[in-house]
Formats: C-alpha cells, structure tokens, sequence
C-alpha cells in the first residue's frame, strides 16, 4: 500500500464546525444450534468445511428451510429494541457473484423485515441517556470465510491461491439498522460505542448469542457523514466496515469526523464509499465506490414461503423477555443504594452480577461492593484477568464478610483468609481454621500475654501509673506482637490500663 | 397381451410380481436388454444404472421371498429425469457444465423411490437445465421421439417421455416448470402428471424456475401415474414450498374413472386455449375427447380465462428472473466443470466467467441474459413486478373458472412433434409450444396430458386435464376415464400403433 498523508481536522475543532451524523449496522451471529436455512451445525473452531450440508455449499438441487429458532431470536431482539413485529414477512435473494457465497446470492430479508421502527436508551459513561431510533432488524445468513494464501498482506490482492471454508456459511444473523443517529455532538463517538456495547449487553441479556466481540459474533458497520449544521441536510456518508471492537467504534467515528472534516475544508467532496478500518494504525481507507450504486436484483426468494408468526407467539416472546441491561442496573442501583458514580465503576468492571450474587449470598450490598470493587479488584488487575475469573466465588466472599461482620476477623486477618481462599485453600471459615488466623477473644490468653508485656517492660508501668498515658502503646504492641496480630486491639488496651489500674 | 415384460403397465408388473409370476430381476433385465436394443436409436438415457439397478432387484426378490411386506410398486423399475439428483450417480440436467458431477446425496422424491425399493434403471436425456420443449438443447445429442426418428420427443422431458413410449421403462420421473412433462407426453402419445405446485418435493431438483418447477409422473397408463404420484407426493419438511396435507386418493380416482362414470362431472373449455395457432388435427382430436366425455355423462361447457393471453409473457419473464438467479451457483468453485481463461489472471471472477461461458449453452445463456435484465434495478417493477401482477390475474381466472366447473381442459400443446432443427432458430416459435400448459404453472395447479389419438400427420396429440390445486383427484379420474374409452373405441392403447424400433444387437447385455 501507497503511503498517503491524509489531512485531519482537530477534533474539537471539526465538532466545533461541523454537525456529524452516525448510523450504525451490526451483524449479531445467532448462538442457535444448527445454520439459518439447514441443518448444518454451527459450533466455533471447528475444522474447516465441517459443519455443511448441501444446502450451505450450495450444491445444486438443495433447498433452505427457516430455522424456527432463529426466528424466535430474532423476534426476541425486535421485542427488545421496541420494534413493531411484522405480521408478515419475507425472505429475498441480493444477488452478486462472489466465492464465499454458495449460492452466488445471498437469502436475506430486503423490504419486508421481521423487525421494524423500534428505539434504544443508551447510557454514557456519564450517566447520560441517549436515544437511538431503530429503522429495522432482519435476518439473513452469513457468508463463508475466504482466507488468501501466498501474498504478504493476507488480502487478496498478490495472494497466490485462496481458500473458502463454507462452516460460517449460512450462520443465522440479524442486521440492526439505525435510524440516522442525530445530535450527538461532539458526543457522537461516545455514543456510537455506548451504543453497539448496549447490543451486546442486550444479546447477552436475551441469550440470543455469546456476543463476543473478538470472535467476531458482533461486527458494526459505521456509517458517518458531516453537514455544517444541525439545519442542513444530512451530507454525503461513507460507511466504515467491519469495526469490530467499542474501542474501534469510538475510534474510527472520531476519525472519519476528523479526516471528513478536513476534506470539506479544503473544497472537496465526501465520496459514497465503503472504507476499511485499520485496527493497528487507527485509520480508515478507502473502499468501494458506492456511488455506482451495485445491482443486487433483489427479488422475493421463491424457494422460501412467508414468514408470519401468531401473534400468540410474539405477545408469549414478549412476556418472556428478560429484564434488559439498563433497567437492571437501575433497579439495582436502587436496591443497593449505590451513588451513580459507585454504580458506574462496578458496571465498568464487569462486577455487577458478582456483587449481585454476593448479596443474595447473604452479604450487605457495602461489603459485596467493598471486597469486589476492593481487594479482589486489585487482584485481577495485578493478574490480569477478569474479576469473574478470580479463584473466588460470591458466596465465599459473602462468608468472608460475615466473618468480619462477626467480630471473628478484622480487615487485615480478612485479607490474609481471602488470600488463602485465592490459593484455593477452602472457604474462608476453613482458610481461617486452618491458618488460625481469627481473632483472640479470650481474654485469659491475652492477660497472660499482657502480664509478660507488663513485666518486660516495668519502666513503662510506671509512666504509665504516674498517670503518663503516652507510652502505653508500646505495651499494646508487645501484646499485639506476641499474638501475632490476632487479639482485639481496642480490647487490649482496656485490658492493658485494667491491669495497669 | 404379450408376454414381453416391457410392453405391460407398471400396476400389471405389480400384480405380477406380488403373484410370484415374474421376478423384479426378469423386469429390470428385460427392461435393461430393451434399452440395449434401442436407445441406440432413442437416445433417451444418459446414464444406464445397470448393475444398481439389478443389485436392487435382487434384493427385492430375495424379501419378497422371505414374505417381507413390500411396496406396491417395489421391484417395478423406474427412469429418471437427469436434472434430479442422485447419490452415486451422475447429474447432469443435460447441461456440461454438470458434466462428471456425481452428487453426495438424494432427492427427496428418490429416497422415496429407493426406499419403495424400484430398481433405478438410469438418467434420461432433457433439454439443458430443463430450458427446452424438443429436448434439442440437450449438451449432449437429441432424443428421438418412437413415433419418428426425425422428429423431437418434446421437452423438457424428452427423455423420459420416449424411454416410456419405447418401452424402455415402464415409469419415469419428469419435472414440468411450464409444460416440460405434459408436452413430451402429448407429442409421445404416453400419460404426464404435473401435480399440484408443492405436492411432490422439490429437494433435490436441479431448480430452474422455483415458483414453477413441480416433479411428477411419466407414464403409458393414468392409473400408474397415479401409483407413482402417491408414491412421491407428499410434505417433505426440506421443501418450505411442500404442502402439508396428505396426498388425496390418487389410485382410487383413477380407478373410479375407468368404471366410465362422469355423470355430474363439469368440465370447462378453456375459451382462449383454442382456434388459431391449433393445428387441424390436434383441434379434431381434441373435439372428439370431448364427445368421449359428453358420452360419459359429463357436462361439457366453454369457460374464458381472459388472462391467459399473457400467460407466455409472463411466464418468459419470470422463469428466466429465477433462473439467473438459481444458475447462478455454476461457477467452477465447488463441483462440476471448471474452466480457467486462457490468457489473463487466473482470478475467481474470470474463472467463474470463463467457466459459464464454456459450460452453459446458448439457450441458457439466453435466459439468464434475459432474466438478469428483467430483474435489474429500474427494470424490476416493469418486468418481474408486471408479471407476478398478470400471475396473480391468472390464478384468479382459474378460481372463477372452477366455480363453475370441476375441471378445465384444452389440447395440451397446439401442434404434434416437429422436425429436429424446425424451431432452434426460433425460439419464440419454439416457446408457443408451452402455450396451453404455462398457465397450469403460473398458478400452481395440477395438470395432465392424455393421449386423445393421431393427429392427421399419424402422429400423437395430448388432451390436457385441469384442476384445482390440491384437488389431482379430479384430473385423475376424468383422464382415466378418457383413457379408457379411447383405447375401447381404439382395440388398445396408442401406442399399439406406434412404429417398431429399429434394434441394435445385444452385446452381452442378457442375463
């Protein structure tokens, strides 16, 4: 590739001048059990043109058949996204000739969606609450994977050979298209992100699929275009394909603004394209040329009859909704009475469901959030793993505070108990059995220890009945010492001036 | 009745085999030796099965044997269209770019005939992709039709329909996407059934028009396409477009008809599938079947179906619309021919270009040109969008015309078989052909041909059978009727008369 010098605008400047517009597409591979249209079964990893049937390569004579599943999945997310449910809807065939497509079209929904004129509440980090219209949600089926051998790129271009596996062939999945996404400002990469992360979130919430990013299961296409003011007319968009991480959303709409920005000032003109987006030099580059404007000739797929599902059906989805990421952590945050700006940190740290457990294993909402958002926050960043991956369960930790709450641990012997559990020595009564860690309450054993104390120490006795109350910490912290940290520092000391009288 | 094996109806064979007359082995071999002797001269097979097809005689002798319950038809040996698919088998659809292709599986409708254990005596010839009404765009060679050498089989399904009417198979399977197994039974003077749209499955259909394409029945007898059809008919789940409800009584109405009873039946003329563009013949046959029916009791009334006048147009837009789209697949990448340009870049593009250009005929070309335009952006609502609007017209003609009548029927094709070469040049000429059948197509109802007799030229002129989908019975039971008092009024079936075939030596091919 040519290096270019491409001209940005400041940011802040672009935004300062230029209203932009996003409109965002994502693709959510479906986690149903076999492909949209056969049988084939879908499972990640599996070895290469494994997972066919005659229907997902294409072979002459095959015909699909709709995945109820994956209808159902569909619906699901419509319902979610407060989308109208279509009473009737069909399949149709974009047409375009291409390796990775068997068929050489591709069964997708074109004018008649399953799903359609829904919205989204999207939260900002903070706190803000933006709303994102939803023209539609349809399914379609994925493509192959093309992999191109030989050349140094591992694109296309110089590539000696290539090779197709046909396994993703025929994935379910479902495009979600906004409407154009206005009014965001200088906000508007905030609010991409904030927007394809409230997907995943709500994928997961609906168990509809494993929604991981880095497996490609959720790819965002992200469209953009700038026009002088909120007034104008929207402007020319290009679309950025394939961003395939929140940070990468963020990033590519903050610099198709900047490069757009820089292209208007000089005079020219955005052209209707498609552009790659660069992960590691966190650039965009041009793509196709849209503005031939390809001929799919679409048509109604004739192998496939109506989709049309009761209505009974859609009310018995819609009942059986789960409650969505944003209303969860609301009610929660009521329920635990966190501040907002408690609540954002344990949502940014994944540690929501985590502390959720930890409360219905019987700790205080504080002490769940304490020991999560605390010590074992600490932990997981030192080994840099996710705090669900910690060698610790909700319930331990619950144990953990009902010892401290108990009186039988104070936070420093919590600590060394939670570092046994962590070692996978037990739960944390057995870690504290085992470590005789808890605290000494018997008040025999500390005035054996205090007597020694008081008689090593007799100079300090006297100060002390001279009425010199000063020096009396060093006794304590002879007891202390002497049980190993063990004893009730504040029971110590009365003991210490009972004795002292 | 003779005692060659090939010359009897399949539910004769039946009856014979279930009695322990015959063996499945004696059938197929004797069908298998018939083919040696004349297809030669017939050319209606592609792919002879031989040793499959006697390996599945056998077996069924040997249950048959064992006092095993078996299939009515089991044992009975069956031909089958090339443009279905066939595990273990070469496909082809007429077509080089399939040329060696042997498929990992089986249609639906042959897992049905397999399992019913009739031994599959081979592949037969057809028009490219089923593109075709004389069966001369064949990739490779022409079948000939039994009644004259020099003139076509029809088509698409000229293949089966000659293996039939030489008695080279007894049954075989045809597909009928706008007349592709009723014209080749007219012009051959033997028995085709295009059931209703979705009542045979169409998995494992080498598809050229999916809204059209319906599998049936090629057959010397009505009563043993009606065994056929409910072997094969039925909802398969793999097929969306599949009807769900059982099969009506094919067998019984076909039965019922022959006892010769139409009192009550009302059977419409379709008003504008007559007069110009009817050869005299095939119109005086045609009038005869109706007194035949008239004579049965039948009350015989004309009927319009105004729309039916722009059924070829519409039809000429939307199968070539789903055919570019459904060929589109053969492209070198996956199985079949592949073909690497000469000069250039070995890309994916000009291999797949290269590779269409060289596999594909002209015909087919034809069409895929014509329906790439048809459904291109700007040409869509005026082409493909009109004529699913003249289709929905059509199919209210037909549901007024079945108000009134039970059945509607017309000559199945204007004209009785034509000269090798005599249309190839003209393909609208060649297109006309379909002119009383594209209709059935266009709306998804049953049809079937019936031999009505020789057309002045001696050669055969079908009568068509219309009637309302789901309803095949009714076509059943008036064509078998028909049937019967024809060959009573004839001393025998039709195809009594036709020519003996000039036979080639038997060069180890007997047991």
């Amino acid at each position: 590739m040519t290096a270019t010098t491409v001209d940005l605008v400041d940011y802040a400047d672009a935004t300062r001048r230029y209203d932009p517009v996003i409109g965002i597409e994502v693709h959510v591979e479906l986690g149903t059990v076999t492909k949209m249209f056969c049988p084939a079964e879908v499972s990640f990893g599996a070895e290469p043109n494994t997972q066919v049937t005659p229907v997902s390569l294409g072979l002459p004579g095959a015909l699909p058949v709709v995945n109820g599943r994956a209808v159902e999945y569909a619906i699901r997310i419509g319902l979610a996204l407060n989308c109208q449910i279509a009473e009737s809807c069909r399949f149709a065939r974009k047409n375009y000739f291409y390796p990775d497509v068997p068929k050489n079209f591709q069964t997708s929904q074109y004018d008649e969606p399953i799903a359609h004129d829904g919205w989204i509440d999207v939260e900002l980090e903070d706190g803000t609450v933006f709303r994102v219209e939803i023209e539609r949600a349809h399914m379609e089926e994925d493509a192959g994977k093309n992999t191109h051998v030989g050349g140094a790129t591992g694109r296309i271009h110089g590539a000696e050979y290539s090779l197709v596996d046909y396994n993703r062939a025929g994935i379910p999945l479902v495009e979600i298209v906004t409407r154009p996404i206005t009014g965001a400002g200088d906000r508007a990469p905030e609010v991409a992100r904030a927007y394809v992360q409230t997907l995943r979130d709500i994928f997961r919430a609906l168990d509809v699929s494993e929604a991981r990013m880095e497996r490609g299961n959720v790819r965002a296409d992200v469209n953009l275009s700038l026009r002088p003011s909120p007034d104008s007319p929207l402007g020319t968009r290009t679309e950025t394909k394939n961003v395939n991480s929140f940070r990468s959303v963020e990033r590519a709409v903050r610099y198709e603004i900047s490069r757009q920005a820089a292209v208007l000032d000089a005079g020219g003109a955005i052209v209707q394209e498609t552009r790659h987006w660069h992960e590691d030099t966190g650039i965009t580059t041009s793509g196709r040329v849209k503005s031939d404007a390809e001929d799919y000739r679409y048509f109604p797929e004739p192998d496939l009859v109506p989709v049309a599902p009761p209505r009974e059906w859609v009310e018995e989805i819609r009942a059986a909704l789960p409650e969505l990421p944003v209303a969860r952590r609301r009610r929660l945050q009521g329920e635990w009475g966190y501040a907002d700006a408690e609540m954002r940190d344990v949502v940014n740290a994944g540690a929501i469901d985590l502390i959720e457990a930890t409360v219905a294993a019987g700790a205080s909402p504080a002490g769940a959030r304490k020991w999560w958002m605390g010590e074992l926050a600490r932990r997981a960043k030192q080994d840099g793993v996710d705090l669900a991956d910690l060698a610790v369960s909700p319930a331990q930790v619950a144990q953990l505070q009902s010892l401290v709450d108990a009186g039988r641990l104070n936070d420093k012997l919590a600590r060394q108990v939670l570092e046994g559990v962590l070692a996978g020595e037990g739960d944390p009564e057995q870690v504290a059995t085992a470590r005789g860690l808890e605290i000494v309450s018997d008040d025999g054993a500390l005035l054996t220890a205090i007597d020694e104390a008081l008689a090593a120490q007799p100079d300090i006795v006297e100060k002390v009945r001279g009425g010199n109350l000063g020096p009396v910490g060093a006794i304590i912290g002879a007891v202390m010492k002497a049980t190993r940290g063990q004893a009730d520092a504040g029971r110590v000391r009365e003991l210490v001036l009972e004795r002292i009288g | 009745m003779t005692d060659d094996l090939t010359r009897r109806s399949a539910a004769d064979l039946a009856a014979r085999l279930d009695a322990g007359d015959v063996s499945s082995v004696d059938v197929t071999q004797a069908h298998l030796d018939r083919i040696a002797a004349v297809d030669g001269a017939v050319n209606a097979f592609l792919h002879v099965n031989a040793d499959d097809a006697l390996a599945t005689a056998r077996d069924v002798d040997a249950r048959r044997a064992a006092g095993e319950e078996l299939h009515p038809l089991a044992g009975v040996p069956i031909a089958v269209k090339d443009v279905v698919v066939t595990r273990g088998m070469p496909t082809t659809a007429g077509s080089r770019i399939l040329e060696g292709w042997v498929p990992p599986y089986d249609a639906t409708l042959v897992e049905r005939i397999r399992a019913a254990r009739l031994p599959i005596l081979g592949k037969t010839n057809m028009d490219e992709f089923a593109m075709g009404s004389s069966t001369e765009h064949s990739a490779f060679g022409n079948t000939r039709n039994p009644w004259d050498l020099d003139r076509i089989p029809g088509g698409s399904g000229g293949g089966s329909a000659a293996a039939v009417a030489a008695f080279e198979a007894p049954l075989a399977i045809g597909t009928d996407t706008g007349g592709s197994i009723r014209q080749p039974g007219a012009v051959t003077g033997t028995v085709g059934v295009k059931p209703t749209y979705g009542g045979v499955s169409r998995y494992g259909l080498i598809a050229m028009a999916s809204s059209l394409d319906q599998a049936g029945p090629v057959t010397r007898t009505v009563l043993d396409s009606a065994l056929l059809h409910e072997l094969v008919g039925g909802h398969d789940p793999r097929d969306s477009t599949s009807i769900r409800e059982k099969v009506p009584a094919l067998v019984e109405a076909a039965r019922r008809g022959a006892t010769g009873d139409l009192q009550g039946v009302r059977v419409g003329v379709v008003k504008e599938l007559s007069g110009e563009g009817y050869q005299a013949g095939v119109s005086a046959r045609f009038a005869e079947s109706l007194d035949v029916l008239q004579g049965l009791g039948a009350e015989v009334v004309e009927v319009s179906c105004p729309h039916f006048d722009y059924a070829l147009g519409a039809y000429y837009l939307i199968m070539p619309s789903e055919a570019s789209s459904n060929l589109a697949k053969f492209d070198g990448m996956r199985f079949g021919l592949r073909v690497e340009p000469e000069d250039g870049p070995v890309t994916a593009e000009r291999v797949m270009a290269a590779t269409r250009g060289a596999g594909f005929g002209d015909e087919v070309k034809r069409r895929i040109i014509l329906g790439t335009y048809a459904l291109s952006a700007g040409y869509y609502d005026a082409y493909y969008g009109s004529a699913q609007k003249v289709r929905t017209l059509i199919q209210r003609d037909f549901a007024a015309a079945f108000e009134q009548v039970d059945v509607l029927v017309s000559p199945t094709a204007p004209t009785t078989a034509f000269r090798f070469g005599e249309k190839l040049d003209d393909p609208l000429a060649m297109y006309l052909n379909d002119v009383a059948t594209i209709p059935a197509n266009l709306a998804g109802v049953p049809g079937m041909s019936v031999p009505a007799g020789l057309s002045d030229d001696g050669l055969p002129v079908g009568f068509q059978v219309l009637a309302p989908a789901k309803a095949d019975d009714r076509m059943y039971r008036v064509g078998a009727a028909l049937e019967t008092a024809l060959e009573t009024r004839w001393g025998g079936p039709l195809l009594d008369r036709a020519p003996a075939l000039p036979t080639t030596e038997l060069e180890g091919m007997s047991r």
